[in-house]
């Protein structure tokens, strides 16, 4: 199996899932629990050890100060940024937080940044699928909202590293999905994709063009979502209780995480429901109980989603398109199961929304597409290309505090602009630089990504200086600069100073594992997971040994497969997890007659009245190996 | 401002240069003969796409030959390439889309080529503005004559609008005349652009003549540019006008 395998993940939000290319179409890689997705959530156990996914849900009802969800709202962002978060999220700051600082959360006793909680669970992902393939994963894509600026991209590609993943590529999330969808259908025109997840919106309009993917307009709201919903549906349930009960639970955290599972799984209970019944226990024996039906539900959330109508229509004004112009329309993410967001969708559209493909797999199946053509592709993805777009414009600042655009918003990346600079003063050997993302005509409005200082400039007369910068967006949506002095042809130094996020020193010792023992890690799962195999296949072959089939079988043969047993054995008492692996594959060839005679003793049993269960085929031999044992839905 | 000062018409597929894997002769992008991406070469972006230095373009063929060129240089084809093969993919890919942008956009291409000709356009952005406003000094901006008495009107009424609004007024018959003006306005905006596109075919006969090996005065060149620059100032002075007033009527 190729080491170099690349996959596709979808850090969502809510949950987060790992794809690959399986042959000619793309699968989700389940978790050792079965389940195809990996919940957002990561918590401390009572040793301080991090616990992630469906095992860490449990610690948010129980010891909420233990544990954190929707971390991705996080991502990128400063202190300044998520006053409004804090008022509906139960993010506990590290108390020492610096001015300046890269946000850290307290979790238990310890603190983290945002992008070592995403870490985290990228890790969760990197080993569900190295237990499927029983190889280490290194290379990733990894899909952000199309919305996110550069610092929450950068953020995203940090957590990648901290994980010991190299990030390939960071897609946009409803990019990702037109390509598992076109994966399918293979033909040209326009398409809107509607992406409405757990925290995020964004909504694309894409030309498809012999498997050209070209992306013409995109926009959207990095903070609006699912959450949303929960939380206005956790304020209205508090109200309530504390007008009726005389019970003030907001300071209550089990409370609050207690209601909020309620009500998630009454929104969710409400799109296959007319109505729904919440029914939560509350601290002093008592029950909040209330009747919720679709309609209610539905007018309450009316604000909420009509806050995605403003990017869709921005977004068809961009693309120069009348919404009679669009093909074929897609929805993506949980929050597009709600029968009244695809109302809305397709009022805005003007077409019957595609619904063929899972909403909370179609991301992940679209990053793998994506890795598979990173790759070097395939007969599948032959000819497929995706042309991605900025979704946001850059801009200097200029005299007076007004930003000056050199990229605009929707340009095809990567894309560059040339600046060029000169001294104010005699002698002068600095010049600063502010860089700025977004729409807004003055500076202090729109995202500060970094102050560049460019030094170096040989002593020259005031203006006499040409220094040539020059921005650079990566096909990832990251900005590079670089910058010369013409004159002297000399290259200026810059110094970045991020606006957020963390230096590349803080991401090397952020790093989860050293990689030797990442290495040793994955070895020593390694030899379990192989030992527990060699187990399951010798106590299937004493089965044989004695049924009935043995019998059938020649001395040569039960030579051979005696050998073969021996070898094993052998094997398994040393740390060698591929020569175990190598001796369970010649000992599964070696018994394949013996489980077809079992098979068809276990058949003429059957028929001379004996039920299957008694003829016990048990696993036999040739059941399916535990490492290619997967299902998918 | 552009650093593209040597000007060639000769399409930039003929340049002759050998291919840093293979030796044998390169275009400007990737090796014809074996498919790798080559070191970015400073060409201007007509000679990008191996174009003459004519405005009226067939936008259809340089699509075409932008998803064709996409299909070699987009870094995400080139991913497994050395770190030096990725780096030039960046950049030529980049350059390409930097280029198509350009050249598809019928206002940015003619400003683009005026700039190759060596003209300093007026500066008309609205940055521009808000700078000058800010720093106090006034900006030149050339309102041309014909529209002198309509703008001084149209400016009054936005003032008018713009201060009821902020007493929370509205006045339907105010409104309803500024509506009309602004689509006016359009019909100008549409009809320079009808302009520009003659322009264009001027352009073009005299660089196809140069071309036929008859000489094109220097005279004559300056004029031609000189028109172009003339529409597209007011071109530009109309779209900030229609930005104004959509502004005004949307707040």
């Amino acid at each position: 199996m190729s080491t170099d395998r690349i996959v596709g993940i979808d850090l969502g939000t809510t949950n987060s899932l790992v794809a690959f290319m399986q042959g000619e179409s793309p699968v989700v890689i389940p978790g050792d629990d079965g389940s195809n997705l990996v919940p957002s959530v990561v918590a401390l156990d009572e040793n301080s050890q991090p616990v992630i996914g469906n095992a860490a849900r449990k610690y948010l009802t129980e010891t909420p100060e233990r544990a954190v969800y929707s971390i991705k709202r996080l991502m990128g962002r400063g202190v300044d940024d998520i006053q409004e978060e804090l008022k509906f999220f139960p993010f506990r700051l590290a108390e020492d937080l610096q001015a300046g600082e890269v946000l850290r959360i307290k979790l238990g006793e310890k603190t983290f940044t945002p992008p070592e909680i995403s870490a985290l669970i990228l890790r969760q992902l990197k080993r569900n699928a190295e237990r499927f393939f029983g190889a280490p994963v290194t290379k990733a894509v990894i899909t952000v909202p199309a919305y996110f600026n550069d610092a929450q991209r950068q953020a995203t590609k940090d957590a990648g590293r901290i994980a010991g993943l190299e990030v390939l590529r960071l897609v946009n999330e409803p990019t990702a999905a037109s390509l598992a969808y076109g994966l399918d259908k293979k033909q040209n025109g326009i398409v809107a994709v509607y992406d409405l997840g757990g925290g995020t919106f964004d909504v694309s309009i894409l030309k498809l063009h012999d498997g050209i993917f070209e992306v013409i307009s995109t926009n959207g709201d990095t903070h609006l979502g699912g959450d949303d919903i929960d939380n206005l549906l956790i304020t209205i349930a508090l109200d309530d209780i504390q007008g009726d009960l005389k019970l003030d639970l907001r300071r209550n955290a089990e409370a609050v995480q207690a209601i909020r599972k309620a009500v998630i799984e009454a929104k969710i209970a409400l799109s296959s429901r007319p109505s729904v019944k919440l029914d939560v226990a509350l601290p002093g024996g008592k029950r909040y109980l209330r009747e919720v039906t679709r309609e209610q539900f539905e007018q309450l959330i009316q604000p909420i989603i009509d806050r995605t109508v403003g990017p869709c229509k921005q977004a068809l004004k961009d693309a120069g398109l009348k919404p009679e112009q669009i093909d074929e329309a897609v929805l993506v993410g949980g929050s597009t199961r709600i029968p009244k967001v695809r109302a809305l969708v397709k009022e805005l559209f003007h077409r019957e929304p595609h619904t063929d493909l899972n909403p909370d797999e179609v991301v992940a199946l679209g990053a793998a597409v994506q890795a598979n053509i990173l790759g070097g592709g395939s007969e599948a993805t032959e000819n497929m290309l995706l042309l991605d777009v900025t979704p946001l414009s850059l801009g200097i600042e200029v005299a007076g505090g007004v930003t000056d655009k050199i990229i605009l918003r929707n340009s095809t990346i990567p894309a560059s602009a040339t600046q060029h600079y000169t001294t104010q003063v005699d002698g002068q050997a600095n010049v600063a630089i502010h860089v700025l993302q977004g729409e807004r005509e003055l500076a202090k409005d729109c995202r500060s990504l970094a102050r560049f200082d460019l030094k170096g400039i040989p002593p020259m007369a005031a203006g006499m200086a040409r220094i040539e910068v020059r921005f650079l967006i990566d096909a990832n949506g990251i900005l590079h600069v670089s910058a010369r002095e013409q004159r002297s042809g000399k290259e200026s130094e810059i110094q970045v100073q991020p606006s957020y996020g963390l230096t590349d020193e803080q991401v090397e010792g952020m790093i989860l594992d050293s990689f030797d023992s990442a290495e040793e890690d994955f070895r020593q799962r390694q030899v379990i997971e192989a030992r527990n195999e060699a187990a399951t296949i010798l106590a299937a072959l004493d089965k044989g040994k004695k049924s009935a089939a043995w019998g059938h079988l020649t001395t040569d043969e039960k030579k051979k497969i005696a050998k073969m047993e021996k070898a094993l054995v052998a094997v398994n008492a040393e740390d060698d997890y591929q020569a175990i692996r190598k001796a369970i594959d010649a000992l599964n060839q070696g018994t394949t007659r013996l489980a077809e005679l079992m098979m068809d003793s276990a058949v003429s049993t059957a028929l001379k009245g004996k039920t299957m269960d008694e003829a016990d085929m048990g696993e036999g031999p040739t059941a399916p190996h535990p490492m290619a044992k997967a299902e998918f839905e | 401002m552009t650093n593209f000062t040597t000007i060639t018409a000769k399409p930039a597929l003929e340049e002759t240069q050998s291919c840093w894997s293979c030796g044998t002769m390169r275009a400007v992008h990737f090796c014809q003969a074996c498919g790798k991406v080559q070191p970015p070469a400073p060409v201007d972006y007509f000679a990008y796409f191996g174009l003459p230095r004519k405005l009226d373009l067939d936008l259809a063929a340089l699509e075409k030959d932008f998803y064709e060129l996409s299909r070699k240089l987009h870094p995400d084809l080139n991913a497994l390439a050395g770190s030096q093969e990725q780096e030039w993919s960046l950049q030529q890919s980049s350059r390409l889309n930097d280029a198509h942008r350009t050249l598809k956009d019928p206002v940015k291409r003619t400003e683009y080529l005026l700039k190759l000709e060596g003209v300093e356009l007026e500066e008309q952005s609205k940055s521009a503005t808000e700078q000058a406003r800010s720093t106090g000094e006034i900006k030149k901006q050339i309102v041309p004559s014909e529209l002198l008495a309509e703008v001084f009107d149209l400016n009054m009424q936005l003032e008018e609008l713009r201060g009821q609004k902020k007493l929370g007024e509205d006045d339907p018959a105010l409104i309803e005349e500024i509506g009309r003006q602004k689509l006016e306005l359009d019909e100008k905006q549409e009809a320079l652009l009808r302009e520009l596109e003659y322009r264009w075919k001027v352009w073009d006969g005299m660089i196809q003549r140069e071309q036929n090996g008859q000489p094109v005065s220097d005279e004559e060149r300056r004029q031609e540019r000189d028109k172009m620059v003339d529409v597209l100032n007011r071109r530009n002075y109309i779209r900030n006008l229609v930005r104004d007033v959509s502004e005004a009527l949307e707040t």
